[in-house]
């Protein structure tokens, strides 16, 4: 650990401004909370939201899981757990089981969560209505008035121009009866995942400065239309290397003759299913020694 | 006799040392339309605001009757209660359609608002209403899922007082519906809304400058000028005798209203 900076990065002062932000964001499931976000040593758009809530909730004994679009391996995933790793000095980790924090951008892991656990969102834009309605003063307005007419009629231009509700991420959500919310970038076959979820879920915004919250058991509903209800994305295939049809898969183009596979992007869920006997049809053509079958080295990473 | 849906009660707006509206007061009856003219800087659109609660009034205050046949004070209301009169039982028809339009979404989008907004959750439904209305507008439906930037001005126009039409409330403003068309569209609009206005027995506040527009439309005139109410009285009254020499100024400059 280096000593030249104070645990997890960020003062005492900061860390005890965001908790606030963080406890009133669970007092109000789904309410934005507007915090002092800080400047942190990334670019925007790299997660800074999600860092400075872990930073906040990090103690010496957590065990730390960061992903990237379900993978444990990217650069942004192996960066922000170098980045703890160093300023403090905490354990970390790849199995979702293991974890006591897991920082995610675009992906629920598969593995149900625990009560032990919480999960740390990195969100781009956390207005919801934001691509409908520009004037912050006007969405706030409709937050505070439950006026969410607006987020049918984005739902509504999906079915007209594609014949069903085309939006396949960000897929807004009604949390505990009251507050529309986007759910950050993750595919809507996640959507469900968030409602009654044991984990205390978190979500930070870095650039927009707003922290919202998902309490443990919480109902989070999608929103749809009576005759076009909300469905979850469905797979044609198993995972081709672990044989999952229960998992959100990667399309991984393989060569350029059109071959491709269809694997999990949850890596650690791959993996786990892997060790335990589970065969994929494609997992003895899979490159060897790449990303796809073997397992990240977290120690050569950092 | 039923008392009247709305009323003004000496409104009175200033801007520093102009007096934009000096205690204006009338009072509108239901299916009837009150026509608010006058020229240019006379106070007509921010009577109208201060009526359709877009403006806070100086001194004065709105009385409209709601549906449980209670009249209150509009400046009594709460936020949320003003919202949801303002999108279930009135209308807001802007000159320049690009305002009262979300030019972004599909017609039959922007007719479905209102009732999304309302608690409409069945496409189905919503797009039958939005269909309805489009022809009840003249618009072809099969048009519907195009945004209103491919629409011409007279369309546009067309389809913002559907969107305003189809929670039928009881209430419209309009300002200026007419203005910046051509005049055959102008005649068709026109025609149009005085359809609809007989039909489902519509409310009007009608500003405009144009004479001939408030003797199509309106049943009673209000002749603003600097601010203060010059003459008010029957359309036909006004525009055929008028009294105050203004009105007389006014009348004479039209070509054949």
């Amino acid at each position: 650990m280096t000593t030249a900076y104070n645990f997890a990065y960020l003062d005492e002062q900061t860390k005890r401004m965001i908790r606030r932000a963080i406890l009133k964001a669970i007092a109000i499931p789904g309410y934005q909370v507007p915090f002092a976000s800080r400047e942190m040593p990334m670019p925007y758009g790299w997660g800074t939201g999600g860092v400075q809530v872990t930073a906040a909730i990090l103690g010496p004994n957590d065990v730390l899981k960061v992903i990237d679009q379900g993978a444990d391996d990217t650069t942004n995933a192996v960066s922000i757990r170098a980045f703890f790793a160093r300023t403090a000095d905490i354990a970390v980790t790849t199995k979702t089981s293991e974890a006591t924090i897991i920082q995610t951008r675009h992906r629920i892991p598969e593995e149900p969560l625990t009560a032990n656990q919480v999960l740390v969102y990195q969100v781009p834009i956390p207005e919801p209505l934001r691509f409908l309605e520009p004037r912050e003063t006007e969405t706030r307005t409709m937050h505070a008035l439950s006026e969410y007419g607006l987020m049918h009629v984005k739902l509504y231009e999906d079915i007209a121009r594609h014949g069903h509700i085309a939006t396949a991420y960000a897929y807004p959500v009604e949390v505990a009866g009251r507050y529309v919310m986007d759910p950050s970038p993750i595919p809507k076959f996640d959507n469900p995942k968030i409602s009654g979820s044991a984990a205390l879920q978190l979500f930070g915004a870095g650039r927009e400065k707003r922290i919202y919250a998902v309490p443990p058991h919480t109902a989070v509903v999608s929103l749809d239309f009576e005759d076009h209800p909300f469905e979850r994305n469905k797979f044609d295939h198993p995972c081709a290397l672990c044989n999952a049809t229960d998992s959100y898969l990667d399309e991984v183009v393989t060569d350029d003759r059109g071959g491709r596979m269809y694997v999990c992007s949850d890596t650690d869920y791959c993996e786990d299913r892997r060790a335990h006997g589970h065969r994929g049809a494609q997992l003895a053509e899979a490159p060897a020694g790449s990303a796809l079958g073997q397992k990240p080295n977290i120690e050569a990473a950092e | 006799m039923t008392k009247p849906l709305l009323i003004a009660d000496g409104l009175t707006k200033r801007y520093g040392a102009v007096t934009a509206c000096d205690k204006v007061s009338f009072s509108l009856d239901e299916g009837e339309v009150l026509a608010i003219v006058g020229e240019s800087g006379s106070g007509k659109s921010t009577l109208l605001n201060m009526l359709a609660c877009r403006l806070a009034p100086d001194m004065g205050e709105v009385r409209y009757r709601m549906r449980d046949a209670e009249t209150r004070n509009l400046a009594g209301l709460s936020e949320a209660e003003r919202r949801l009169l303002m999108r279930t039982d009135w209308g807001f028809v802007h000159q320049d359609a690009a305002q009262g339009l979300r030019m972004n979404v599909s017609a039959g989008g922007n007719i479905g608002e209102r009732l999304m907004a309302v608690g409409g959750r069945n496409y189905g439904g919503i797009r039958q209403a939005a269909a309805d209305w489009l022809s009840r507008v003249e618009i072809d439906t099969a048009r519907m899922d195009h945004k209103p930037t491919t629409y011409s001005g007279g369309m546009r126009q067309r389809l913002q007082i559907a969107r305003n039409l189809v929670t039928s409330p009881r209430l419209v403003f309009m300002d200026e519906p007419t203005g910046g068309l051509d005049v055959s569209v102008q005649a068709r609009l026109l025609d149009l809304i005085r359809g609809l206005v007989a039909d489902m027995g519509l409310a009007v506040v009608l500003v405009t400058h144009d004479l001939a527009v408030a003797r199509l439309l309106s049943h009673r005139i209000l002749v603003m000028k600097n601010g203060h109410v010059i003459e008010t009285g029957l359309t036909d009254r006004v525009l055929d005798d008028p009294q105050a020499p203004y009105t007389q100024l006014l009348v004479s400059s039209v070509l054949a209203a």
